[in-house]
């Protein structure tokens, strides 16, 4: 399913341009507050790092994942609990939905992984659909109204959240460390072991790794760090509801991914980055966003299932290796 | 009145119906996942939109052309069952050599598409549909009130399934399409046509499924959105029942409705999350399901 595209570092040329660009994305990031809308730049980065946390998964382990809501949502649930009902100084209630996320993905991964495939896709998406029902029941969610008016604090009692620019910095922080974190996994030997049993699993087991093991461990990293991202959406946009944790979400992370690029690290950030744009873009006209999220994935996989990150990539690889 | 565990025999036997009509649903769904799985290796996630296409043809049909229940019947299925055959054409049988998930995700873009469009049509409230006059009012069964209507639902739905399950089983079209499950390219070599036993199949499982959709339309309404929250039970139905065997769709299905029903009675609060539980048990016990096969 995924697109291999390790190649960026066997290429010395390529990866001081790699590093280059990432110093020029970084220090466009610190600017852009001044230049768009911090709010719609914050959500921006909150589903980017969404994107890469699900594309963990896909890309490097092959596992499609249709509850990853599930985790994002659930995490703002637990965060904004905690910011809201018990007081919680902000990066502690982030924490707390990073942890309630790790462990629901222990949970749902311990189920999941047992079966592979399309299977494993639908139990993901009823584990998850059953969580969203726990959700509308149990009283701490307040049901349909969800958790309101959470406080964003002080960061470690010395920042003012309420400020946008430092919101936005802390945000852009947590993205840089969640990004970080999923580059240091991808590029360490237990990433090689996931992209061995995504290429191979039979092989990988007759090589004596417990595949079960390293999949489970992959499942409950990309929770963690979808409940990085959704315990920080709830901190920026002071409250967590049903449509984080229904099935629509994961499709949306889904979307998000496969349109930027599946199996590529930059991928996801580019796909979120149009997709939040259009729905931003969208919701001043009556134009159905469903139906043109529907499309769009009708288009990607019938055209360019690389997505468009992985469209350029291949292009590039297809010409250095004219050239040479 | 007489009580079983402290619940009152009729709200029992009420619920049991109710089980049983959702049950009804869920093997119809289930059975037509598992016969367009079983051939096109697809899982498709636009079978609660043809459902509720179904639904929306047997409402329109009746609303803008005067229609009846009757005909829709038969109508909805083959409209639903030749936009089918479009997409499968089109779309779908592009996918047949990558990743099984590839057909996965284009069905999904495509229920999602269809699910929107309606909801911009016609909004998210349920339009009303009434039963045919033959089938409205109630017996008395001696035991409980039946309102007519639910049972001829139970027993079209069984006559469906078992219809669908002799014509895979019993008739020389049916042997095709098990023989090229098993290996498509030996039948095609055999001179049987597989891409339009393809076609056949996807626009077959797409009709069953809208056929549920005509008959859902009286009981729950007609709404945009009533296929997209029934598809997520039936894939756990799915994993449950395991997709290797029609029949064991289709009792798989009955018997989770009825479990369900029975939820509502002793403990209510779970009855929306127990075919959930249910699919977690499953596989901790016996992963590959109940009628399946390890693959």
């Amino acid at each position: 399913m995924a697109v291999g595209t390790e190649y960026l570092a066997e290429q010395p040329k390529l990866r001081t341009s790699a590093i280059v660009l990432g110093a020029i994305a970084i220090a466009a990031l610190l600017a852009a507050p001044f230049f768009f809308y911090p709010v719609l730049l914050m959500s921006i980065l909150c589903f980017a790092l969404f994107a890469c946390a699900f594309n963990l998964l896909i890309g490097y382990v092959g596992l499609l994942s249709f509850g990853h809501a599930a985790f994002f949502g659930g995490a703002a649930y637990f965060t904004a609990h905690a910011a809201k009902v018990w007081g919680w100084e902000p990066l502690a209630a982030i924490l707390l939905g990073v942890a309630g996320a790790a462990a629901m993905g222990l949970v749902m991964g311990f189920l999941a992984i047992r079966r592979q495939g399309i299977y494993f896709a639908m139990i993901t998406l009823a584990l998850s659909q059953m969580f969203a029902f726990i959700c509308l029941q149990v009283p701490f969610t307040h049901g349909e109204d969800g958790i309101q008016g959470v406080p964003r604090g002080h960061l470690l009692g010395i920042i003012d959240l309420n400020q946008p620019l430092a919101m936005y910095y802390v945000t852009l922080a947590i993205f840089l460390f969640g990004f970080f974190a999923i580059w240091r996994i991808v590029h360490s030997p237990f990433g090689n072991i996931l992209k061995a049993i995504r290429e191979n699993e039979r092989r990988a087991v007759s090589l004596g790794y417990r595949v079960d093991r390293y999949k489970l461990g992959a499942f409950v990293m990309s929770a963690a760090l979808a409940g990085l991202a959704g315990g920080t959406k709830a901190i920026v946009f002071q409250f967590a509801t049903l449509t984080d944790v229904q099935w629509q979400m994961s499709g949306e992370v889904i979307l998000m991914t496969l349109l930027g690029g599946i199996g590529t690290l930059i991928g996801p950030i580019v796909g979120a980055s149009l997709v939040i744009a259009l729905q931003n873009y969208l919701a001043a006209s009556d134009f159905p966003v469903t139906v043109l999220i529907g499309i769009i994935f009708v288009i990607c996989v019938l055209l360019f299932r690389r997505g468009i990150v992985g469209e350029i990539l291949e292009f590039t690889k297809r010409r250095s290796k004219g050239a040479a | 009145m007489s009580t079983i565990f402290g619940i009152p025999t009729p709200a029992l036997y009420g619920q049991i119906l109710i089980g049983l009509i959702n049950g009804s649903f869920y093997a119809m769904l289930s059975l037509g996942l598992a016969v367009i799985f079983g051939l096109l290796r697809v899982i498709n996630f636009a079978h609660g939109a043809q459902y509720m296409l179904g639904a929306f043809a047997a409402y329109l049909l009746l609303n803008w052309l005067g229609i009846n229940y009757w005909l829709a019947l038969v109508l909805a299925p083959l409209v639903v069952g030749a936009v089918a055959v479009v997409i499968e054409r089109t779309m779908l049988s592009r996918l047949y050599g990558v990743d099984h998930l590839y057909g996965l995700l284009l069905t999904f873009g495509l229920a999602l598409i269809l699910e929107g469009a309606f909801r911009y049509w016609f909004g998210a409230a349920g339009q009303p549909y009434a039963a045919p006059s033959q089938l409205t009012g109630a017996v008395n069964l001696g035991f409980m009130f039946m309102p007519i209507y639910r049972g001829w639902v139970v027993i079209a739905s069984l006559v469906v399934c078992i219809g669908t399950w002799l014509l895979i089983e019993k008739t020389r079209l049916g042997a095709y399409l098990r023989a090229a499950t098993e290996n498509a390219t030996l039948v095609q070599a055999f001179g049987v046509n597989v891409p339009l036993l393809l076609t056949l199949t996807y626009g077959l499982g797409a009709a069953l499924a809208a056929l549920a959709g005509v008959l859902a339309a009286p009981i729950y309404q007609v709404s945009p959105l009533m296929g997209s929250n029934l598809i997520i039970i039936v894939f756990a139905v799915v994993v449950v029942g395991g997709m290797g065997s029609i029949l064991g769709a289709i009792v798989t299905g009955y018997v989770l409705g009825v479990l369900e029903g029975l939820t509502k009675v002793f403990y209510p609060e779970a009855s929306s999350i127990v075919i959930f539980v249910v699919m977690a048990i499953v596989l901790l016990v016996r992963p590959a399901g109940l009628f399946g096969r390890e693959e």
